[in-house]
C-alpha cells in the first residue's frame, strides 16, 4: 500500500515536473498569440535551439555553465528578433493560413538545420546542480525529488509570478497588452507597436530557450526535442483554453501528470500518444478549452 | 435551346484543361520510353504516387482552404492495406485497395469531422495529432504492421498486362496520377468544387448562401485521405517494401510543401510541385543531408513571395495567350419572387430577443413581412438593425423569440438550410468570394436552388445580365473597383432566387450615381414580385424603394408604419437627431 503510494507520488512529482516545462514552452506559444495573433508552429524549435546553444557554449566552447546560460538567453533574444523579421514581419497582413504555414516551415528548417549541424546522436548536459554521477536529487517520503525536476518547477511557478506581475503592475506590460489586444488603437495612442511585437517575440523565445535549457539534463538534446515539446505545449494551450495564460499552465501540468500516469499504467511505449489522445477528446467535447477562447467573427 | 447555350459555353470555358490531359497522356506514355534507367524509372513510380497524395492536398487545402498535416497517415493507410492484404491475407490486390481506400473514408470522416467545430490552427494540430499516433501505432503494434522492420514481398496489382516490369508499372503509376489528377481538375468546376473554393475564400459567406459548409468540410477531407491512399497503394507494390519510416511526419510537410511549391489551386501545379521535391534532391545529390531544411526554406519562401506556386507563373504566362470567351445571352430573365400570394405574410418574428453577455442587442421585436413589399429597418447605428439580420439568416441563435420563414420555425436552423428554403442576404461589409471569378460568385449563389448544372447556369447568366456586370464575368473580384463588388454581392444573393432577400447597407460606399443604379435595380426586383427586407442609413434611398418601415432604437421597436409616417414619427425624429426640447433647454 505504502509503496504503491509512494510510487504515485513519484508520478505526480515527475508528472508536476515535465508538465512545468510544458507549461513554460505553452506560455510562449501563448506570448506570441494575444501579441500578433499568430500561432507558432515553431514554439518548440526555440526550446531545441535553447538546449543545443547551451550544449554549444558549454559542451563545446568550454565555457562556464552559468556563464553559457547567460549567453544562450542572449543568442535566444537575438534569434526571437530574426524570427519576428523572417517570419511574422513579412506576412503580417496575411491570413491565419499562410502563417502556420510558414511557422511549420520554419520548424523543419531549425529541425533538420540542427540535425545538419549537430547530427543525430543525442547529446548530455549536465543538470544545473551538478552531483557525482549525474542527476541529484533527495528521498523525502519514499518519492525521489530530483534537483532538476525542482529547479524546473521553481522557475516556472517564478516566471508566471514575474510574468503576472509585469503584465499587471507596469506601464511596458500594459503597453503590451493593449498592442495585443487592438494594434490600430494602440499606435494611435502612442505606443510604439512593433517594438512591443518585436519585445514579445524576444520574451516568448527566452521562455522557449529557458524550457529547453531546463529539460535537456532530464531529456537529452537531440534535434526532434523540441517537436515533442511544442507539440505537448500546445496540446496544453489548446486543452486550457487557447490564447488564455492560466489555461496553458494547468493544462500543461495536467498533460505532464496525466502523461506520467498513463506511461506507468497503461503503456510506456505509447507514451507520447496520451496527450494527443487528451487533446483529440478535448477538441471533439470541448474545443474552446478549460477557460474558454474568445472569439467572435462579425457578420 | 438554353442547355446547348451553356454547353457550348462549358466546353469553350474548359478547353485549356483538355488539352493538358491530353499533352499529359502523351507526357506519361513518352516517359518511360525516354528515360530507361532503372533508377529513373523507380523515381517515376515515387513521384507518381506522392503526386496523387499531394492531390489529395489540391481539394482539401487548395480548394477548401483546410490545412492537413496527415496526408503522410492516409498515405500510409493505403500502402499498408495493399502490403497486409497481398502479403499475410492473401486476398486479390484491388480487393485490398477496395479495403484501404474503405479505411482511408473512416479516418478522413473522422478527422474532417473536427472541422465541423475547429478550424485554423485546431485543425494543423488535430492533424499533426493524427499523423502522430498513426505513426506511433504502426511503429508499434508489431505483431500486424511488422513494427519498423516494415512488410516486405508486396505483390503488384493483377492487370490487363503483368505489371512485372520497372517500366511497366512506371506507366500504371503515371496513368494513375494522371487520372487522379483528370478528376480533381475535373471537380474544380462542378458545383462541389465551387463550393469548396467559396468556403476557402469567405465560409460565413458560403453557408449563408447555403453552402452546407461543414458537409462539404467532411467530403473534402474523405475525398483527400482517399486520394492519399490511393497513392500510398500506388507507391507500396511500386518499391514492393513498406515501413513506417515512409510515411511519417516529415513526408506529411513533404507533402504539403509539394503542394505549396507547385500551386495549391490547382491539379496540374501539384504535379509540378511532387515532381519539382522529388527529383530536386535526387539532382542536388549533395545536399541530400539537408533537403529538409531546404524544404522548409521553400515553403517559407513560397508562401511570402509567390502565393499562388509555380503554377501562379504559368499562369500568368498563360494568361497572355488566353482570349476572353464572353458569356452567352442569358436563356431567360431572373425569376425572384417565388410563388405565393402577394401581400401573404413571408416573415413572422415574434418576441425576438438577442443578448451578448450584458448587452440586450434586441429586446422583444416584432416584425412582420409581407410578400412583395420592400421593408425598410431603420435605426440609428448601434440599434440592432445587423443583427436582427444575422438573426434571421442564422448567423447568430437569438436568446429568446420566433421566426417564422414562409410559415415554418427556423430559430435554429443552420444558415445554409434557411438559404434553402429560400432567403438570401447581403453583408454589410463585402463578403465577396475575392479570389473568385465574378462569374463562379454568381454560380455559387446560383447553386443554392439546385438543379441541373444548366438551370444554375442559367440562373447566374440571368442575374450577372441583371446588374450589367456580363463583361467583368471572368475578372476575379478582388479587382474591380467597390461599387461592382456590391452589385456582386447582389447578383450573386439574387442568383439562388430567393423568396425573401435580406440587404445590410447595400447603398453603403456607393457615390450617387451607382445609388440611383441600386434604385433601380431593386424598383425592378420588386416589381418582378421579390420581397425585400432592407437595412440603410441613406433616408432618400429608404424613401424611393421602400413601401414599409420599421424603426429600431436601442434593440427595441419604436415605431413601424409606411416610410412617411415612421419618418414623421417624433419618436423616431428624436431617436435619429436628439430631443429638441432637451437640446434647447426647454
Amino acid at each position: 500500500m505504502f509503496e504503491s503510494l509512494s510510487m504515485n507520488g513519484q508520478l505526480v512529482f515527475a508528472g508536476l515536473a515535465i508538465g512545468g516545462v510544458y507549461a513554460l514552452v505553452a506560455l510562449g506559444f501563448v506570448m506570441i498569440f494575444r501579441a500578433t495573433n499568430v500561432v507558432n508552429f515553431s514554439q518548440g524549435e526555440f526550446s531545441m535551439l535553447g538546449a543545443y546553444f547551451l550544449f554549444a557554449l558549454w559542451h563545446g566552447l568550454k565555457l562556464n555553465y552559468f556563464v553559457a546560460i547567460m549567453l544562450a538567453l542572449v543568442m535566444m533574444a537575438a534569434f526571437g528578433i530574426l524570427f519576428e523579421l523572417a517570419i511574422y514581419y513579412p506576412l503580417r497582413n496575411r491570413s491565419f493560413l499562410p502563417v502556420i504555414i510558414a511557422t511549420i516551415g520554419a520548424s523543419i528548417m531549425m529541425q533538420n538545420g540542427a540535425l545538419a549541424i549537430f547530427g543525430p546522436s543525442p547529446e548530455k548536459v549536465r543538470p544545473v546542480i551538478d552531483t557525482v554521477g549525474g542527476t541529484g536529487g533527495i528521498m523525502l517520503a519514499g518519492v525521489f525529488f530530483d534537483y532538476q525536476y525542482m529547479i524546473t518547477m521553481l522557475v516556472t511557478v517564478l516566471l508566471v509570478g514575474l510574468q503576472y506581475l509585469f503584465f499587471e503592475y507596469t506601464l511596458l506590460g500594459k503597453k503590451m497588452q493593449a498592442t495585443s489586444q487592438d494594434k490600430t488603437m494602440a499606435s494611435l495612442l502612442g505606443i510604439p507597436v512593433g517594438l512591443m511585437i518585436a519585445l514579445t517575440f524576444i520574451y516568448s523565445s527566452l521562455l522557449g530557450g529557458l524550457s529547453g535549457m531546463l529539460v535537456a539534463p532530464i531529456f537529452f538534446v537531440t534535434h526532434k526535442m523540441g517537436a515533442t515539446l511544442g507539440l505537448k505545449a500546445f496540446a496544453a494551450t489548446i486543452c486550457g483554453g487557447f490564447g488564455d495564460v492560466r489555461g496553458a499552465i494547468l493544462g500543461g501540468l495536467a498533460l505532464g501528470v496525466i502523461e506520467s500516469f498513463g506511461a506507468a499504467y497503461i503503456s510506456a511505449i505509447y507514451k507520447d500518444g496520451f496527450s494527443f489522445l487528451v487533446l483529440f477528446l478535448f477538441l471533439l467535447l470541448r474545443p474552446q478549452g478549460i477557460f474558454g477562447e474568445k472569439v467572435a467573427e462579425k457578420a | 435551346m438554353s442547355s446547348e447555350h451553356t454547353k457550348q459555353t462549358t466546353a469553350r470555358l474548359l478547353k485549356p484543361g483538355y488539352l493538358a490531359l491530353a499533352l499529359g497522356a502523351v507526357v506519361v506514355v513518352l516517359l518511360p520510353l525516354i528515360f530507361t534507367s532503372r533508377y529513373t524509372t523507380n523515381l517515376f513510380v515515387l513521384g507518381s504516387s506522392w503526386g496523387i497524395a499531394t492531390l489529395g492536398l489540391v481539394v482539401v487545402l487548395g480548394y477548401t482552404g483546410q490545412i492537413s498535416l496527415a496526408q503522410a497517415a492516409f498515405y500510409g493507410i493505403g500502402a499498408y492495406a495493399v502490403a497486409l492484404g497481398t502479403t499475410r491475407w492473401d486476398v486479390n490486390w484491388w480487393l485490398a485497395l477496395l479495403l484501404g481506400l474503405i479505411a482511408a473514408t473512416l479516418a478522413g470522416a473522422v478527422l474532417g469531422s473536427t472541422t465541423r467545430k475547429l478550424g485554423g490552427h485546431y485543425l494543423a494540430m488535430v492533424t499533426i495529432c493524427f499523423q502522430i499516433i498513426y505513426t506511433l501505432v504502426t511503429t508499434n503494434w508489431i505483431a500486424v504492421t511488422g513494427g519498423p522492420d516494415g512488410i516486405s514481398n508486396i505483390k503488384r496489382p493483377p492487370f490487363f498486362v503483368p505489371l512485372n516490369s520497372a517500366q511497366r508499372y512506371a506507366w500504371f503509376a503515371l496513368a494513375v496520377l494522371l487520372l487522379v489528377a483528370g478528376l480533381v481538375w475535373w471537380l474544380r468546376d462542378t458545383v462541389l468544387g465551387r463550393a469548396m473554393r467559396a468556403i476557402r475564400e469567405n465560409e460565413l459567406a458560403a453557408e449563408a448562401l447555403g453552402v452546407d459548409t461543414r458537409r462539404v468540410k467532411v467530403i473534402a477531407f474523405t475525398i483527400s485521405a482517399v486520394i492519399g491512399a490511393l497513392g500510398g497503394a500506388i507507391y507500396a507494390s511500386g518499391y514492393l517494401y513498406i515501413s513506417p519510416d515512409s510515411f511519417n511526419f516529415d513526408h506529411a510537410v513533404a507533402f504539403l510543401a509539394m503542394v505549396l511549391v507547385g500551386g495549391s489551386d490547382s491539379a496540374l501545379g501539384a504535379i509540378l510541385g511532387a515532381g519539382l521535391l522529388t527529383f530536386l534532391p535526387e539532382w542536388l545529390r549533395d545536399l541530400k543531408r539537408i533537403y529538409l531544411v531546404i524544404y522548409g526554406c521553400a515553403i517559407i519562401l513560397v508562401i511570402v513571395f509567390m502565393p499562388e506556386g509555380l503554377w501562379g507563373y504559368v499562369k500568368l504566362i498563360g494568361r497572355r495567350f488566353a482570349r476572353v470567351v464572353a458569356l452567352p445571352p442569358a436563356p431567360r430573365p431572373i425569376r425572384v419572387g417565388g410563388h405565393g400570394a402577394k401581400g401573404e405574410e413571408i416573415l413572422r418574428v415574434e418576441k425576438l430577443l438577442k443578448r451578448f453577455g450584458g448587452l440586450l442587442a434586441v429586446d422583444e421585436v416584432d416584425l412582420v413581412v409581407r410578400r412583395g413589399e420592400v421593408h425598410a429597418l431603420i435605426g440609428p447605428n448601434g440599434s440592432g438593425k445587423t443583427t436582427i439580420i444575422n438573426l434571421l439568416s442564422g448567423l447568430y441563435v437569438p436568446t429568446a423569440g420566433r421566426i417564422h420563414f414562409l410559415d415554418r420555425g427556423i430559430v435554429g436552423h443552420r444558415p445554409s438550410r434557411i438559404a434553402h428554403q429560400g432567403m438570401a442576404r447581403s453583408f454589410q461589409n463585402l463578403r465577396l468570394f475575392r479570389e473568385l471569378s465574378v462569374w463562379e460568385n454568381i454560380l455559387v449563389g446560383a447553386h443554392r436552388a439546385g438543379g441541373h448544372e444548366s438551370e444554375t447556369q442559367a440562373r447566374a447568366l440571368a442575374a450577372i445580365e441583371f446588374v450589367g456586370l456580363s463583361d467583368k464575368a471572368h475578372e476575379l473580384c478582388r479587382n474591380l473597383p467597390y461599387g461592382h463588388q456590391k452589385l456582386v454581392e447582389l447578383a450573386r444573393a439574387i442568383a439562388g432566387e430567393p423568396e425573401l432577400l435580406l440587404l445590410d447597407e447595400p447603398g453603403a460606399g456607393l457615390n450617387q450615381t451607382e445609388k440611383q443604379e441600386l434604385v433601380r435595380l431593386l424598383k425592378r426586383l420588386n416589381e418582378m414580385g421579390l420581397t425585400i427586407l432592407i437595412v440603410e442609413h441613406d433616408m432618400s434611398l429608404v424613401s424611393s424603394v421602400a413601401s414599409v418601415a420599421t424603426v429600431l432604437n436601442f434593440g427595441e421597436k419604436i415605431a413601424e408604419g409606411t416610410v412617411d409616417e415612421v419618418l414623421r414619427n417624433p419618436a423616431v425624429v428624436e431617436a435619429y437627431l436628439g430631443n429638441r426640447e432637451v437640446a434647447l433647454g426647454v
